[in-house]
């Protein structure tokens, strides 16, 4: 007989148990939830902001945060996309300060369907992976995610990247469903026209 | 379907999402549509090339840096 269930429940998620542990003040479980996070906090927060100094400092923040904040995290969603909600809101509140970019709120910045059309109909060939090594390659992919905006990086970065559900990104981003679709469908296609810029395929007589 | 009607169901069809019965016009809309099926291939591609890749590395050193900061924050409180 298993123990008390709703029906449907999944599996209780390791995080739950050092949260609670946490919670109760003990350090060495919350220690324990940083090294897990320390990493995908700091590139996030990177890809927002573009600037590692930044990116240092509002990991640091946001953990601090987090751990101020613990007794109010109630664990509807799982701790890591708290986190992360954490630091994306550190994160543009710190581009905001910056203003260094026109459009820091994720909502100005996608009003516009520029650069959402495709354009570009040329199939990539020979396969990129063959055309750059990886270094070349690693330059050419920070290069065109930086040229988003950061409202498109943003939503990006969480589902393509750092491998969050859609469910987890709204929930990181505080949007809805619907509007994490839209957004990550328009930044994907952003990134398609521009990486096409390099891989498209290479007609005979054109050098690409 | 379409090409605007393709375009917008691209984001579903590629995260797996589409019912089969639109997976199957997505399919014949593309068999006939050279610039849709190129669009939908080179997105493809392009979420399968940054699919996980470290874009920024994070050193041991800087890891080291980051979480002996972040404990001395907390634990000062």
């Amino acid at each position: 007989m298993p123990a008390i269930q709703s029906p449907g429940t999944e599996e209780i998620h390791p995080d739950v148990a050092l949260v609670a542990r946490a919670k109760d003040g003990d350090t060495a479980a919350f220690e324990q939830l940083v090294r897990q996070y320390e990493r995908q906090v700091f590139r996030v927060a990177l890809h927002i902001t573009q600037n590692r100094e930044d990116a240092e400092d509002i990991t640091q923040d946001a953990f601090l945060k987090a751990y101020e904040k613990l007794g109010q995290f109630q664990g509807n969603s799982k701790f890591s996309t708290w986190l992360v909600r954490i630091a994306v809101n550190e994160s543009l509140m710190r581009l905001r300060k910056r203003k260094t970019s026109k459009t820091v709120s994720m909502d100005e910045d996608v009003q516009t369907e520029e650069g959402s059309i495709p354009r570009d109909f040329a199939e990539w060939r020979p396969n990129p992976e063959q055309l750059y090594n990886q270094s070349e390659m690693g330059d050419i992919l920070r290069k065109t995610i930086q040229g988003l905006p950061p409202g498109f990086r943003t939503v990006f970065t969480l589902r393509d990247i750092e491998n969050l559900s859609t469910e987890e990104t709204a929930e990181a981003l505080g949007l809805s469903v619907p509007a994490v679709k839209s957004r990550l469908l328009r930044a994907r296609l952003q990134l398609r026209e521009r990486l096409s810029r390099y891989f498209r395929q290479k007609k005979e007589g054109q050098t690409a | 379907m379409n090409c605007t009607d393709l375009l917008s169901q691209l984001g579903d069809y590629l995260d797996g999402q589409l019912s089969e019965e639109l997976r199957a016009e997505v399919r014949s809309h593309t068999a006939e549509c050279e610039h849709c099926r190129v669009v939908l291939n080179t997105t493809h591609q392009t979420i399968e090339i940054y699919k996980g890749r470290e874009l920024y590395e994070v050193s041991p050193e800087l890891r080291d840096r980051l979480h002996n900061a972040i404990m001395a924050k907390c634990l000062k409180k």
